[in-house]
């Protein structure tokens, strides 16, 4: 590392290009004012967009640009190290508004500039650029790009955290242009680990948010990741990681694999259910009941009015099953219940077994709500839900009971291969 | 009319259809793990991936091909929204 990188520097009082490495600049932009990104995330002291300047001997590669509203800044820094005319290759690790802001102005200014994006990001491009033809190249993992006497190399790294996200690897120096992956939003104008202040409580919120909903790609990604040589992550938000940049991937690592080890191999349900006269909590018995009876399943039962929503979203994300058990109530399922499927965003539901159940009074809709809300959320929702007028009979237990066999024994695929006709469904 | 099979590898399903029927219409009647995003051949959510019977399917369009290529899957792959099963059985899982 240089001299020049070591000492502290404050970016908030110029509009230079800082040095991360010996070929390498930041020309990026800080927004230390914003406290809401993409209105979902918050963040007490702003953000930053981290744009990324390389120069090799056969000319410059730009990994990224910033929000559009601070192009000025980006273009400043970018002019402290740079001519346009020699920028060569332009990359977007993807096209997130953020991230390609400052672009229609970049490529009109840089009349040399080949575009390098993911393959899946050539309609997003459309959409962003609102023209039909642009010139582009589309690359997927182990393409690569030479400026000369270093080489950029390309990882396809889908869903970290939009369709079309890829990371590019810069050989030479083990810089790792890792997107959104191991960013977080928190502005310090000292930009690198080692100097700025406390991220780590934003390092964890970002990967709750960001991240989560897509483990299975996070996990993909680490497969290409961790065999890396890695001197410096250089992500999209935050600081630029060049201080065991490798513990930051382990962390992604830890985060994850399941919350709680598994106590068993059984396949788990929950069943959750909210009660004001006891008529869904008996059904929510029967039900755990029913399904209690096949072997490989374990089974718990909730009642959400004494639970906290936040624990029993880590328990949803490594279940296998959930059946939802509600009341009708003013013509609605109950707002606890509401609450928990909101709170289910951050994590993927697809191919989870689902269910409904409820006692109503006279209209009864909560069930088929809940139904369309669990289909929405990509869960198979593979038995018709129960719907019990007020207090449920012994019969009506029985069908509960039922149920929940049912359920557990195609969470177990103890379901023999079924064949049916599509006029009978 | 003529009858052909569908079958979803991942929830062990077989549904007999009249020929012609697009996948996404039968995946989403039992529930298969195949999802969807705009139903119109665009966004690529549905890619799936053909077991079997490939030749059963109807040809894939222009536009099909195109979201295909832009989306770098396999051989074998095919948009659900898109494919109509025209006879015989075909096998498919999600991509
Ligand atoms: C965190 C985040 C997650 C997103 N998830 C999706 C998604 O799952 N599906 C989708 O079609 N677009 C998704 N988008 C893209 C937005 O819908 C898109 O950028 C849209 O143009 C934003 O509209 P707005 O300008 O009204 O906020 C996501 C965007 C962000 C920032
Ligand atoms: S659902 Fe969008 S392409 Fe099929």
């Amino acid at each position: 590392m240089t001299a020049q990188a070591q000492r502290p520097i404050n970016v908030a009082q110029t509009r230079d290009a800082v040095p991360i490495s010996s070929r390498v600049h930041w020309i990026g932009a800080l927004d230390p004012t914003l406290r809401t990104f993409d209105i979902i995330l918050k963040t007490a002291n702003g953000t930053t967009y981290n744009a990324y300047l390389v120069r090799g001997q056969d000319g410059v590669a730009v990994i990224d640009t910033v929000k559009e509203k601070f192009s000025d800044e980006f273009f400043q820094r970018l002019e402290s190290v740079a001519n346009y005319d020699d920028i060569r290759v332009i990359v977007l690790n993807h096209l997130e508004p953020d991230h390609t802001g400052a672009l229609p102005e970049l490529m009109r200014r840089a009349p040399h500039a080949r575009l390098y994006i993911s393959h899946k990001a050539q309609r997003m491009l459309k959409g962003l650029l609102k023209q039909e033809s642009f010139d582009f190249t589309p690359v997927t993992t182990n393409d690569t790009v030479s400026l000369g006497d270093c080489t950029l190399r390309f990882l396809n790294t889908p869903y970290l955290h939009w369709p079309d996200t890829q990371c590019t690897y810069l050989e030479e120096e083990a810089i790792l242009f890792s997107g959104d992956a191991f960013g977080c939003h928190f502005c310090d104008p000292r930009l690198f680990n080692d100097l700025v202040g406390d991220f780590r409580f934003s390092f964890e919120y970002y990967y709750a948010h960001i991240m989560r909903p897509f483990r299975e790609h996070v996990l993909a990604a680490l497969e290409l990741i961790e065999p890396l040589h890695l001197k410096i992550i250089a992500p999209t938000h935050g600081p630029i990681l060049r201080d065991q940049p490798a513990r930051y991937v382990a962390r992604f690592r830890e985060l994850t694999e399941p919350r709680l080890k598994k106590e068993s191999t059984d396949k788990t349900l929950l069943v959750f259910y909210l009660s004001s006269y006891g008529n869904t909590a008996k059904m929510a018995e029967a039900v755990y009941a029913g399904a209690s009876e096949i072997e490989g399943v374990r089974v718990s039962l909730y009642d959400l009015e004494g639970g906290a929503v936040e624990p029993f979203v880590d328990l949803i994300e490594d279940a296998e099953g959930i059946a939802l058990g509600t009341p009708t109530i003013n013509g609605d399922a109950t707002k606890a219940m509401w609450d928990l499927l909101s709170s289910l965003v951050v994590i993927n539901l697809q191919g989870k077994v689902g269910a409904v159940f409820g006692s109503y009074g006279w209209s009864g809709e909560a069930v088929g709500m809940l139904e369309d809300r669990l289909r929405g959320l990509k869960v198979r929702v593979p038995v018709p839900g129960i719907r019990v007028k007020l207090i449920p009979t012994e019969e009506e237990l029985e069908a509960c009971r039922q149920f929940g066999r049912q359920l557990a024994e195609i969470m177990t695929d103890k379901q023999k291969p079924k064949v049916i006709d599509f006029e009978d469904l | 009319m003529a009858k052909a099979q569908v079958t979803f590898a991942d929830i062990g399903e077989t549904v007999t259809v009249s020929a012609g029927t697009r996948i996404i219409e039968v995946s989403e009647k039992v529930n298969a793990g195949l999802v969807y995003g705009c139903r119109e051949g665009d966004c690529g959510t549905c890619i799936m991936q053909v077991l079997d019977g490939w030749e059963n399917l109807s040809q894939p369009s222009v536009l099909e091909e195109k979201v295909l290529r832009d989306n770098n899957v396999g051989r074998h792959c095919r948009l659900a929204c898109q494919a109509q099963i025209l006879g015989g059985s075909v096998t498919v899982k999600p991509a």
